[in-house]
């Protein structure tokens, strides 16, 4: 059976429903097909044991991006949707840093450690600010530019010169492809204020403070603090995609799920639709892959359809996974040393101090899980009681390092070792901790690519490097969100800007479809 | 996964230059000791004198070592998707037991490097090459079920050329010789010897390629070279000078020498495409996808910059690394790349890079030659024609069977 769509969007994660999205209200006709039973991708909400459900992947919302929300009317400060939170980074003396948009507060800190985050958040956020131009826009080619590539480039050009001014714009080039880990001994004198800020730097990738690139990866999680403030949403992160499902089907999006693509039709160099995994065929003027790179070109293009040294150039995109899910269920609100119930709403991290992260990378550079992880911990059930059955809770913990190529393999074995460090480490700031615990889902990297299909487990669909950045996102020659292949778009975190639910990436590829004009 | 099997006979350190299966016989027979490095096998650039050499590959039979070209085995269920992606030409058409001439490219549609492709039997294909290319060929492997394996050092190879070729080898003890059309492969004997014969060669002239085992070279040299001392033809061996020679009369382009191939070139304009090399009859849009068909694609539709041309040269003063001009004292338009005073055309011929006017050849080609007499430096100006066809060709090449000598 064939259907003929002018636009087939594959994968219905938040990037793929936003341009999906914005070519509908162009007027277009798009199917969004997706492989899993609900929309949403790695920004879902899972049950993960009966009566027990939270975010399956993405759990802390850092920046959704302000124009998609006015475009799609999305109402992020609305308090049924999301609940700000601050960051409280655990110490083992009960004296917790509480990391705020602009300002800490911790017993312990220096006056001159508070006034310097207060000046620093400042002068980084408008690095992040000064960056602006190149997010929300097609990345300019060097080569063959035309004149909307100059523009962008005049524009980011600008913004760097005179939206910083002399002084920043020096201060941002020196920095700019450096590491956190210098910056912050250069700025702060805590140990705890340095690794709290830290964790945001290398978080989702395969980077320790030390890893040239860490400054550009803490920009770009501060360019969300200039979108909206960081929060939890309500009901998990598929809450998200419930409000982006609807402004789709409200703007005539067609979504289909449970329908896995297998391939993507090419015909003379033109895709001309795409294939299921049942055999059907889906006919398309244009199709708009929200999948990572190889997913893309290597499995549903495939290479006979492509150039060989693109294809090895895909094949060599970094986007193997370092951050494990966990899920925990327990029967009881868990008691965290120096906490109260409200401070338990709030994204809680455990990484004391930089040296700590640094180790606990270590491991990962050599195939083994970290024996001190660095966690990220909410509890979306103090937000939505639903989540979890009366009086009882859930734990959702982003846990890294957890390399997708373990030395041993995540054979059962392994896993439980690494359940067991994670459960250890939660238990010196949580005493009594796993007595409350009724069950638990781990998803290593290897889970996540195969229940998400991200090829590697990535949270990022690859590694948010400056060789995997800008125009060259994913690779040079598919970095305008076109691809080699005529008709084929990509429009997901593998394109520019990258990761994280923002919706950057969904919506500056619509905005390319529609001024390419071949639907 | 590709492997490769490297079983390079154990060298001496010493040994800086490989030497071949041959290496006995062909140190024998170079009275000059005229040595040059090809592929890192110790090769020979003259046996004699390269007038004797050249006139026995086109009046007589000539014999020269193959075994330095590099070579590459490709089998597996893709093997023909494989090489289909990999070369411009259609190599679906291919049939079993022949061969054919294929140029490849990179991604911008350069020229990587040229070879042929001998349809060994069915689904096993043997890949020869000018330049080292695993690498390309293994990051071209991605995606398809095929094995790659380096047999440059494996085989042994003869190319025995000339007139009287057919003659010598059918003398030598080779059935079916007469039989073979041009890029035909043929497997015989030779006094019991497994040997594989392609109606191959890059001399412009009749003659055949001769594939063994590295460890019968020497019975199989012997053999060829036993006709001749039964008086019956006069056979040389051959060195890289004298094929130099034949193979720019008869139009052939030399990677490396000819243009820079894509991997070598770092200036953004050194590398050429098919079009620019005037292959254009190599490239087939038609047949699926092939590394570089997008970028042909749109440079096909785009008047041609420039081309690799034939060239004569009036009289008798070599043009060699001459520019070229497009009027006497005009501007420059180019430069020769190889260059031959051909003995049997009485002529210099060369291939020339030229720059195109509007997608046509400049109305006009002279080049400014740079001469000595008696150590004195002189110049002048010498015009220049394009040839469309090879400068020699003769049907004896293409005529089966062969004349019998």
């Amino acid at each position: 059976m064939t259907k003929s769509h002018s636009v087939v969007i594959v994968g219905g994660g938040h990037n793929g429903l936003i341009c999906a999205t914005y070519l509908a209200k162009a007027g277009h006709q798009v199917q969004v097909l997706e492989a899993r039973d609900s929309v949403g991708g790695g920004a879902s909400t899972q049950s993960f044991f009966d009566g027990y459900s939270t975010s399956g992947l993405a759990h802390v919302l850092y920046g959704l991006n302000a124009k998609v929300c006015k475009d799609l009317k999305l109402n992020i400060d609305d308090a049924s949707f999301t609940q700000p939170a601050n960051t409280i980074s655990l110490q083992l003396d009960g004296e917790h840093l509480i990391l705020g948009r602009d300002d800490v507060s911790a017993s312990s800190l220096s006056t001159k450690d508070l006034e310097a985050y207060r000046a620093f958040k400042k002068e980084f956020r408008g690095y992040a600010k000064a960056l602006q131009p190149l997010m929300m826009n097609t990345p300019p080619r060097l080569k063959d530019m035309d004149k909307k590539d100059k523009v962008t480039l005049a524009k980011l050009g600008w913004s760097l010169r005179f939206g910083l001014g002399t002084q920043s714009m020096r201060e941002f080039l020196r920095v700019g492809g450096i590491n956190i880990y210098d910056v912050l001994n250069e700025v702060f004198d805590s140990p705890a204020l340095k690794g709290a800020i830290a964790v945001d730097a290398i978080l989702g990738q395969h980077m320790g403070p030390r890893t040239p690139n860490t400054v550009l990866t803490y920009l770009q999680r501060l360019w969300g603090e200039t979108q909206a403030d960081q929060s939890i949403p309500v009901g998990g992160m598929g809450k998200v995609s419930i409000m982006l499902e609807k402004a789709a089907i409200e703007a005539g999006v067609a979504i289909r799920t449970g329908a896995k693509v297998a391939k993507i039709l090419v015909e003379n160099g033109r895709s001309q639709g795409v294939v299921l995994e049942s055999g059907e065929r889906v006919d398309a003027n244009i199709v708009v892959s929200n999948a990572d790179a190889k997913t893309t070109f290597i499995d549903m293009v495939g290479a006979p359809q492509l150039d060989a040294m693109f294809c090895h150039r895909v094949n060599s995109v970094r986007q193997n996974g370092d951050v494990a899910k966990l899920h925990f269920a327990l029967d009881t609100l868990p008691n965290f040393t120096g906490l109260s119930e409200q401070q338990l709403t709030q994204r809680l991290i455990i990484a004391p101090d930089m040296r700590y992260v640094e180790h606990a990378f270590n491991h990962s550079k050599y195939g083994e899980f970290s024996d001190n992880p660095v966690l990220e911990m909410t509890i979306p059930s103090l937000n939505d009681a639903s989540l979890a059955p009366a009086g009882h809770h859930v734990m959702s913990v982003s846990a890294t390092f957890a390399p997708y190529h373990l030395k041993d393999g995540w054979q059962q074995q392994s896993r439980d070792a690494f359940v067991q460090r994670i459960l250890e480490t939660i238990e010196h700031y949580a005493p009594g901790f796993s007595t409350s615990l009724i069950k638990l889902e781990l998803l290593t990297p290897v889970d996540i690519e195969d229940q998400y299909n991200i090829a590697g487990g990535h949270w990022h669909h690859g590694e948010l490097s400056i060789d995997q950045s800008f125009m060259m996102r994913p690779v040079h020659g598919a970095a305008q969100y076109q691809t080699p292949i005529d008709g084929l778009y990509l429009c997901g975190a593998a394109a520019h800007p990258g990761g994280g639910i923002t919706g950057v990436p969904g919506h500056n590829a619509a905005q390319r479809i529609l001024a390419m004009g071949d639907i | 996964m590709p492997t490769q099997t490297n079983s390079h006979p154990a060298t001496d350190f010493r040994e800086v230059l490989q030497p071949s299966p041959f290496q006995t016989r062909i140190d024998e027979q170079c009275l000059v000791q005229d040595w040059m490095s090809w592929n890192g096998y110790k090769t020979a650039r003259v046996f004699d004198t390269l007038a004797s050499e050249y006139f026995a590959v086109r009046s007589t039979c000539s014999v020269m070592d193959l075994t330095p070209m590099e070579k590459y085995r490709i089998t597996g269920p893709d093997a023909q998707t494989f090489l289909n992606r990999l070369v411009t030409r259609d190599i679906s058409t291919l049939k079993p037991r022949r061969v054919t001439y294929v140029i490849w490219c990179n991604d911008e549609g350069k020229v990587l490097d040229d070879g042929t492709i001998f349809h060994l039997s069915e689904g096993d294909y043997r890949l020869c090459s000018q330049h080292h290319q695993l690498d390309w060929l293994l990051l071209s492997s991605l995606g398809f079920d095929v094995n790659i394996e380096q047999e440059t050092h494996n085989i042994a190879a003869l190319a025995v050329q000339g007139p009287t070729s057919c003659s010598v080898l059918t003398a030598a003890g080779i059935a079916g010789m007469e039989q073979l059309k041009p890029f035909d492969i043929g497997y015989s004997t030779l006094n019991g010897i497994d040997v594989m014969v392609s109606r191959t060669g890059f001399t412009g002239d009749l003659g055949y390629e001769v594939w063994a085992d590295p460890a019968n070279a020497l019975a199989v040299w012997d053999a060829i070279f036993a006709v001749k001392e039964k008086g019956l033809f006069d056979i040389r061996p051959m060195g890289l000078g004298a094929l130099d020679m034949v193979r720019i009369e008869a139009g052939f382009i030399m990677p490396g020498d000819d243009f820079n191939t894509a991997e070598t070139a770092i200036r953004a304009d050194r590398d050429r495409s098919p079009f620019e090399l005037g292959l254009a009859w190599l490239v087939n849009f038609e047949k699926p996808y092939f590394t570089g068909k997008k970028a042909l694609l749109a440079e096909s539709k785009k008047p041609a910059k420039r081309r690799l041309v034939r060239l004569s040269v009036e009289g008798n003063k070599s043009p060699t690394d001459a520019f070229l001009y497009d009027a006497k004292g005009g501007s420059r338009i180019g430069t020769i790349k190889s260059c031959v005073w051909s003995p049997i055309l009485k002529t210099n011929v060369s291939l020339a890079d030229v720059e195109f006017v509007k997608g046509k050849p400049p109305a006009s080609i002279w080049a400014e030659i740079y001469y000595q007499k008696e150590l004195e430096w002189r110049a002048t100006w010498a015009k220049c024609t394009i040839s469309a066809k090879p400068f020699w060709t003769h049907p004896r090449s293409s005529v089966t069977p062969p004349n019998k000598f």
